[in-house]
């Protein structure tokens, strides 16, 4: 097992280097660069500068040269500046020479995607176990067959739909909820707990709407997952043992059933910085969802570079993980490895 | 259970459909008073508020609220003060002299002089700062600052659109700037201006606050603070505005023509504004490609496509054909020139005429090959619309026509600047100054530059020559009533119309003119106000 | 019939499939109105007895480009996971069979490919060659054989110990042979279950592509772009949204409920 581990990650650094370069060059595939906006189409602006800019940021170099140049850069941590955001840092704040702070665009960006897929995590997990348990519990009941028809229904459901329509209901016909932004406008005049609050309802939407197939797919595997425990023999044994049936479901069952969800978090890590690009255009978030789509149809280099290094930095963890996960609980696995 | 989900359930049911709208609100207060907050919606968020660098809309959305220019439009169009009281053409015209007003001081409290004036044009002609719109300012001979009040500028060839390029820079503050670097200076999240708004909170990813300035070189605004969201997705700008989150967004034909009068509710609280817009759509032929190089087809085409209908259907009627490449209603417009009239019969006879024979399949054929092309356009709904339309109309004379919809980077660099297209639908915009020598002159057919068509007329060169040495107005007028008669006849584009500019704008905001003048209804936009029956509950006005 | 009994929800999958399959093929026949005729004078109009599900936003039939779109969404599902599930079987029996370094660097290579965003390939490859449904189907195809991948190998490696595959290769059956007639017929059941519920997916995918505009192209009509056309109108042109809506709901849930119930009724531990 041991040397297992250590061959996966002396693996992660070819990966690493292989993967930002079939990226990079991906990238330069499709047309165009930072100087094609939609404002470079402006009879006022000349070819010239846009020839100047592109020289400056050495867009006129043969890719692989450009590929060298930001590994050097990015092996000593330096994720560079945007090309579109006229020199924000790709991470980490710097400071300017009057000692001006300048915020790094991922700095800005991965916080509330980071919220917002932990709580959603978080949710997920928990609601899950409780709707798949008592599905597997309560087997071909109606119950049984309410919770499977929703969790489907919910899976099923394209996403930007029914935000939009949500957003109607609780925003417009009703004034329930706010519709989009994370803030209230009068927001900077609440208290801290205050300010905590209004975000949590601003992010009551967008969290159920990418909460949903998450949801349901994790409580069809809880749900599969206890189901395939309680037919188990040591099952029929503590049962007929006299155990009660609360402390079976709890202690027995249930333990058994959730360790495979291991691999699941694992596999969840990687998405963890990724946001819907879809939900946040809708709902107004600054995320890394947008950031990112942005900086493609932009062809800002530096950023889509520097998402899918620790994209892919989490993905390569994460992997492992759940192949660890799946390993240990799978026998059949475990020994074929060891092998 | 059943019976909590039912009452559960019904519970919901009736909550949702009660109205609980039930406040009637007066708008019919129109006192004038200081102060409120109006709050609209951006699509994109700024990228640099200093506007020679920053390339998008959103920055000089916001810049120019923030800055003045020496001079600016009115709102018919013509040039008014604004750092310059006023000023003098010399007798060769040549030589500009702008008269700076007096005693005019930056949101800091600083003097602006024309050595501010001086500095901004320093930054944007020189090399090393990364505008692409330094040409415009580089083609000075000779500036000079007499004295704090006294700008003068001397071209070396009389240049007629001088006057359009003063009124679009804006003035930067030189001692702010002076050591500093502009390409990545704090100034463009921080800048300080002189007009009627100051930057107040921009809250990243978010909004863009502006306070009023009440040192502004051109007076106070009434409203206190403009708040911009940024909404990326229209349909939930929409939705905001239909729950009054946000005051003002533009809207398109169908909101304005359909949704609208549906919704009782929300037309009681909305004014609807349309003025003519900024821009105008096109049919564009590669002039380098055959059959496009034959005028009568081109000809042909044109009188084959019926405008109106393309209006009707892509604009719900919101927005009119033109003739010539300015803004209807001002003096650009040849009021002679009448669009080509939908006449199929004619083009047909066009086609006949350029060797054209209709088959057996119902296609147009010469030498054994159909006439078919490919109209190539960027993911713009109604530019699609458009093109689809236009399929249809060519079919019925017997043209098969294909669509391919590209994404705007692709489709500048893969088939614009290689010349590698058939026919696209694009805009231009209308522009205020009349010159179009970047777009029509047959010198500027380079890739990357604007004449992709691949026009070349030396009468129209030399028009477009004249045009910009002539500063007398109704000179300059002729020769470019002139100019566009050539550009209708040999008709390498085929405009197709000028769409109007839709606004949707909460009835609390007063103060705008309608009907709209030709600047539009921005142009006044520090007159509005909100009587203070109408605020929304302000808790702080920061 | 008999797989349906005690399982209700599988049946209402089942019978989902067929309808949707049903209305594609015989879409043309189906079809009230040629989907593409533009009709100016009928912009916007609401559901009525000539249209029965109103007209969008060039007037024409929204019922026929329904018609029409189911053909598409369920040609770009078959399609793309057509093409992912023949690349997941080939790498994965080959992952599972051989093992060692050939199974280290193929699983290495679903890892590469797990890293890059299935979205960012999809751009790129749509900015570069354009956004055609046949461009489309292959980005989608060739960003989920992954899955496939993992679960053909996983049963390749359990099934590989066992006796009679054991039996066979030391009778000196060709690896081939033991691939193709004795491992890959014991695996199709996750072959089967993630191809059914990667349709569904496909369709999702298509229409959030659609909401961003990459989806497929006018005048096509798919169900993503007919509920992309409407969303700046939802509460005046509900049928816009609502029937495509509900058709994606419907079709998805189909294939789900058919794929889960596949899973249970063939999974041989539920017997």
């Amino acid at each position: 097992m041991i040397k297992y581990l250590i061959k996966r990650i002396l693996w992660m650094i070819p990966m690493l280097i292989g993967i930002s370069l079939i990226s990079f060059f991906i990238m330069h595939l499709a047309p165009g660069d930072i100087t094609s906006s939609e404002a470079s189409f402006n009879p006022k602006a000349s070819e010239e500068s846009r020839q100047k800019l592109r020289e400056l940021y050495n867009l006129d170099k043969p890719v692989i040269v450009q590929y060298g140049l930001w590994l050097k850069r990015i092996v000593s941590l330096d994720f560079g500046n945007s090309f579109a955001s006229h020199q924000r840092p790709v991470l980490w704040q710097t400071k300017d020479k009057n000692g001006n702070i300048i915020k790094g665009l991922i700095q800005e960006s991965l916080p509330i995607t980071l919220l917002i897929n932990l709580i959603g995590i978080f949710l997920i997990f928990s609601i899950s176990i409780i709707l798949g348990t008592i599905s597997a519990v309560k087997q071909n009941s109606i119950v049984d067959r309410s919770i499977t028809f929703f969790i489907f229904v919910a899976f099923a459901i394209p996403g930007f739909w029914l935000a939009l329509l949500l957003m109607y209901w609780t925003g417009v016909m009703n004034q329930w909820l706010p519709i989009s932004g994370l803030h209230s406008l009068d927001y900077k005049s609440f208290s801290q707990v205050g300010q905590f609050f209004d975000l949590l309802k601003h992010l009551i939407l967008p969290v159920s709407i990418s909460m949903l197939s998450g949801l349901a797919g994790i409580s069809l595997y809880v749900r599969n997952g206890m189901l395939d425990v309680l037919h188990q023999d040591f099952i029929t044994t503590a049962r007929s043992k006299g155990l009660k049936e609360k402390n079976i479901i709890f202690t027995h069952a249930l333990k058994n059933a959730i360790l495979p969800l291991i691999t699941i978090i694992g596999l969840s890590i990687p998405g963890l910085i990724g946001g819907s690009v879809i939900a946040e255009s809708i709902f107004a978030i600054p995320g890394m969802g947008k950031l990112f789509y942005d900086s493609v149809l932009m062809r800002d280099f530096p950023v889509i570079m520097g998402i899918l290094t620790i994209g892919s930095v989490l993905t390569l963890i994460g992997t492992l993980i759940a192949d660890i996960g799946y390993a240990w609980a799978d026998p059949r696995i475990r020994k074929g490895l060891v092998k | 259970m059943k019976q909590f989900y039912t009452l559960l359930f019904s519970l919901i049911f009736l909550i949702s459909c009660s109205n609980n709208n039930s406040e009637v609100i007066d708008y019919n207060d129109n006192k004038i008073s200081d102060g409120g907050i109006l709050i609209n919606a951006m699509s994109a968020e700024p990228s640099n508020l200093i506007s020679m660098i920053a390339g998008d809309g959103a920055s000089s959305a916001i810049a120019s609220k923030i800055f003045n220019s020496l001079i600016r439009y009115d709102e018919n169009l013509n040039f008014t003060d604004d750092i310059a009281e006023s000023w003098e053409i010399s007798d060769d015209q040549k030589t500009i002299t702008f008269n700076i007003k007096k005693g005019l001081k930056w949101e800091d409290g600083m003097p602006l002089t024309s050595s501010d004036v001086y500095f901004t044009w320093k930054l944007i002609t020189d090399p090393k700062t990364r505008t692409p719109y330094g040409s415009d300012y580089t083609i000075v001979s000779e500036v000079e600052i007499p004295d704090e009040h006294t700008f003068i500028v001397t071209y070396e060839d009389n240049y007629a659109p001088a006057l359009d390029t003063w009124a679009s820079l804006e003035i930067l503050p030189k001692h702010i700037l002076k050591d500093e670097d502009i390409n990545s200076t704090f100034f463009s999240r921080n800048p300080t201006g002189s007009n009627y708004y100051k930057l107040g909170d921009w809250v990243s990813g978010q909004q863009v606050n502006l306070i009023k300035n009440e040192n502004g070189i051109l007076g106070a605004p009434f409203i206190n603070k403009l708040t911009s969201r940024i909404i990326p997705d229209t349909s939930s700008q929409f939705l905001e505005l239909s729950a009054g989150n946000i005051d003002l967004m533009n809207i398109n034909p169908i909101q304005f023509k359909r949704v609208f009068p549906a919704k009782p509710k929300l037309k009681n609280k909305t004014s609807l504004y349309k003025e003519m817009g900024n821009g105008y759509t096109y049919l564009g032929f590669n002039l380098k490609r055959k059959p496009f190089n034959n005028k009568k087809i081109r000809q042909a085409i044109n009188y084959a496509i019926n405008k109106q209908e393309v209006i009707k259907g892509v604009l719900l009627g919101l927005g009119e054909p033109i003739s010539s490449p300015y803004k209807p209603g001002t003096r650009w417009n040849n009021p002679s020139l009448k669009p080509y009239a939908y006449d199929p019969e004619k083009a047909l006879d066009l086609l006949k005429e350029a060797g054209y024979e209709m088959s057996s399949e119902n296609y147009l054929t010469k030498d054994g090959k159909i006439l078919e092309f490919e109209i190539i356009t960027n993911q713009n709904k109604q530019r699609e619309m458009t093109a689809v339309l236009i399929q249809r109309r060519l079919k019925e004379i017997g043209i098969k026509v294909t669509i391919r919809v590209i994404e705007w980077a692709s489709f500048v660099n893969r088939f614009i600047k290689t010349g590698n297209f058939d026919v696209v639908v694009l805009g231009w915009s209308l522009s205020l100054d009349p010159d179009q020598f970047n777009i029509w002159h047959s010198s500027q057919q380079g890739p990357g530059q604007f004449n992709f068509v691949g026009y070349e007329n030396k009468k129209v060169d030399m028009l477009l020559e004249e045009g910009r040495r002539e500063l007398d107005l109704d000179k300059r007028e002729k020769i470019y009533h002139e100019f566009s008669k050539y550009l209708l006849e040999d008709s390498p584009i085929v405009y197709l119309y000028a769409g109007y500019g839709l606004t949707a704008v909460n009835k609390r905001i007063k103060g705008i003119k309608s009907p709209a003048p030709p600047a539009g209804i921005y142009h006044n936009s520090y007159d509005w106000y909100i009587p203070k029956s109408l605020r929304r509950n302000e808790l702080s006005d920061k | 019939m008999s797989i349906f009994k005690g399982n209700p929800l599988t049946l209402i999958g089942f019978i989902i499939i067929t309808i949707i399959l049903f209305i594609a093929v015989f879409a043309s026949v189906l079809s009230p109105y040629d989907p593409n005729y533009i009709d100016i004078n009928s912009i916007l109009l609401p559901p009525s007895f000539e249209h029965l599900m109103g007209t969008d936003g060039l007037g024409r039939d929204v019922l026929s480009r329904m018609l029409y779109g189911a053909r598409i969404s369920l040609f770009v599902g078959f399609v793309a996971v057509g093409i992912a599930t023949l690349i997941g079987i080939v790498l994965g029996s080959i992952a599972g069979f051989y093992g060692g370094w050939v199974d280290s660097i193929i699983m290495r290579l679903v890892d590469i490919m797990l890293s890059i965003p299935t979205f960012f390939l999809i751009l790129a490859v749509i900015a570069f060659l354009t956004p055609s449904i046949w461009n489309i189907m292959i980005v989608i195809g060739l960003t989920s054989w992954m899955g496939v991948t993992r679960l053909v190998r996983a049963e390749f490696l359990s099934l590989r110990q066992r006796d009679f595959v054991l039996a066979s290769i030391v009778m000196g059956t060709s690896n081939r042979k033991v691939i193709t007639k004795h491992l890959l017929p014991n695996s199709l059941t996750p072959i089967i279950v993630s191809s059914v519920l990667g349709i569904a997916s496909a369709v999702l995918i298509e229409s959030g592509l659609s909401f961003l505009g990459l989806g497929v192209q006018a005048p096509t009509a798919s169900w993503g772009n007919i509920l992309t056309d409407g969303k700046e109108y939802i509460q005046f042109a509900w049928w816009l949204s609502l029937f495509p809506g509900l058709a994606i709901l419907i079709t998805v849930l189909g294939y789900n409920l058919l794929g889960e119930g596949l899973r249970d009724v063939l999974d041989p531990k539920n017997k």
